[in-house]
């Protein structure tokens, strides 16, 4: 068995028993990147010698039997996350050189823990996007392809595609990532591995760049539902520089997993049921209501009326929130600058060349619906409609435990499909968005393949703070499904 | 409610991004289009909800007024795109 095959739960054993170390596991990772990298994308940047220098200070720490939870495991970062003295883009422009003198909460628990960094993983432009295609620097293939359809090469879904690209081709054992309307779940199932966003306040949002502040929150990508539990263990917890951090205990996610769901209620949403959604996606859902019934779990039909509202809801308050984040980004104290001959002329020209399109379209949008005149009709209705939302949320679990859904409404699509409108490409996170504007945790699990060959997964939303209760169900779905499918590239 | 070229242009201003004038009716439609889209949300009672401003259930903490942390100056500006000495440059504001 070569190191790369190991989930993370295995290498930290592996590494425990002097089986492997850290330094043959960072290497194996290292070299899957420089055979792989320049074709899928999936790293901005890699930082190869402090990932080594990192792996030999683990080698040091286990020789001695003082590991963390993640000692000389080898992770990809969000180039989202501020990591101190290495480059964070945000797959921008406008943050093309910028390297931040702080590290992210996060990425400093992760670091606490023992983990390795393999370098910034790419994703679309501020994490607007679901295709990773609005990234400055270039799209990341998906490693999956169509059966019938090799040449043809897909997206890994966005925004955080970087992320849920390298872990599925194992050029990192795992990866951090963020989820503002569906960022970590709908990458991770359109490329075969499991991703969770937590409870909105589960992790602390410092030192991640914001792109809509009430909506913004980090969770791991991983192999399987176990890694993740484990990685979220790692990265979650109150921190004090964060005002929307939760101070709440951070329970064992790991020992969740294996709990089962007899006795658990799971609510099937009847709004779900989407015109037009694919046959394969229904049978799928189907059959994953199937597998909780016989692993012991009573299934109630639940409705969440406004569910149709909740990406227009989003495409309100999403862009107004950016609209007000992205003023910082005026060519003054950091970032990209283009010279004017006044100020406002500075801030303008600045502005046009450091943001692409899709985050320029997404600021003007913000900036009209929170202008004098539009507000109570754009933005205070939102919200509005965003309490109702949350409400419908609030009666299903009168009735049920969490929810079983799709996590997408299509498998992973091509580079060069959906490109053209805008709308189109929103309804990518029509089953996920909700989690968002409701502040629910929500998880994908990779369930089944389509006709194609390619990944679909299934998403679990839990009620708030009760991740316990997700990784139950993802556990109990993932044992069912058994899904053992592997992408044509990867190490 | 649609955006016209007067409009757009405004919007343009006030998110200071320079947008060329022969690009400007081109981005007014995107923006309808997606503005058209939104614009269901007009269907939904909403009568006596109050409004969600934030993410998560609880309201924000507070902190005390006290300085925790100073004396980073040279962090602060070593990104800065124009730095004169322990300053940020640029261009001449008052005339």
């Amino acid at each position: 068995m070569r190191p790369t095959d190991l989930t993370l739960a295995q290498a930290r054993a592996a590494l425990d028993r002097r089986a492997l170390s850290a330094r043959e596991l960072t290497q194996a990772y290292l070299d899957a990147i420089a055979a792989l990298n320049p074709r899928l994308n999936a790293y901005i940047t890699v930082t190869g010698d402090a990932a080594l220098a990192a792996a030999d200070a683990s080698d040091a720490r286990l020789a001695t039997g003082q590991g963390g939870p993640l000692e000389g495991i080898p992770l990809g970062i969000k180039d989202l996350f501020c990591t101190a003295g290495t480059r964070t883009t945000a797959g921008s422009r406008i943050l093309g050189d910028f390297v931040p003198p702080y590290e992210s909460t996060i990425t400093g628990k992760l670091l606490r823990d023992g983990a390795v960094f393999l370098g910034k993983l790419n994703l679309d432009e501020f994490a607007m996007g679901s295709s990773n295609a609005t990234s400055a620097f270039g799209p990341v293939e998906n490693p999956w392809s169509r059966a019938n359809d090799p040449d043809t090469r897909l997206v890994p879904g966005g925004s955080s595609g970087g992320s849920a690209a390298a872990v599925a081709a194992r050029m990192a054992l795992g990866a951090t990532a963020t989820d503002t309307g569906g960022s970590i779940r709908q990458p991770a199932a359109f490329c075969g591995v499991a991703g969770i966003k937590p409870t909105y306040g589960r992790c602390s949002r410092f030192g991640v760049v914001a792109f809509a502040s009430s909506l913004d929150q980090a969770g791991p990508i991983a192999r399987d539902v176990m890694d993740c539990a484990i990685l979220l263990r790692s990265m979650s917890g109150f921190d004090p520089r964060d005002s929307t951090s939760v101070e709440i205990p951070v329970p064992d996610f790991a020992a969740a997993v294996g709990r089962g769901v007899r006795g658990m209620r799971i609510g099937i949403p009847r709004e779900y049921r989407m015109d037009g959604m694919p046959a394969e996606i229904e049978a799928l859902w189907q059959q994953g209501i199937a597998w909780l019934r016989d692993a012991g779990a009573t299934i109630v039909d639940v409705s969440l009326p406004h569910t149709k509202y909740a990406l227009p809801t989003y495409y309100i308050v999403a862009p107004a929130e950016a609209s007000s984040n992205l003023a910082r980004y005026d060519g003054v104290r950091f970032g990209a600058r283009v010279a004017g001959g006044d100020l406002t002329e500075l801030y303008e020209r600045t502005r046009a060349a450091g943001f692409g399109a899709e985050v320029q379209r997404r600021i003007m949008i913000g900036t009209y619906v929170l202008s004098a005149g539009y507000y109570d009709a754009y933005y205070l209705k939102a919200q509005q409609v965003r309490a109702l939302i949350k409400r419908d949320f609030d009666r299903a679990w009168e009735v049920c435990d969490a929810l079983l859904t799709p996590a997408t409404p299509s498998a992973a699509f091509g580079l060069d499909e959906k490109q053209n409108d805008p709308v189109a490409m929103y309804l990518n996170d029509v089953f996920t968005v909700t989690a968002n504007l409701a502040g629910l945790p929500g998880m994908a699990v990779p369930a089944g393949l389509d006709a194609q060959g390619l990944p679909l997964g299934l998403q679990v939303v839990g009620k708030p703070f009760d991740e316990e209760g997700v990784f139950a169900v993802a556990g109990a779905v993932e044992r069912a499904a058994g899904f053992a499918a592997m992408p044509g590239v990867r190490a | 409610m649609s955006v016209d070229i007067t409009t757009m242009k405004r919007v343009a201003t006030l998110s200071r991004i320079h947008v060329d004038e022969a690009a400007l009716p081109a981005l007014a439609a995107e923006i309808n289009a997606i503005l058209g889209w939104i614009e269901q949300l007009a269907e939904v009672d909403t009568t006596g909800v109050l409004p969600m401003a934030g993410g998560g259930a609880s309201a924000l903490r507070w902190r005390a007024d006290k300085v925790t942390d100073g004396a980073q100056g040279d962090a602060i500006l070593a990104n800065a795109p124009d730095r004169e000495g322990a300053y940020f440059g640029v261009p001449k504001v008052i005339e």
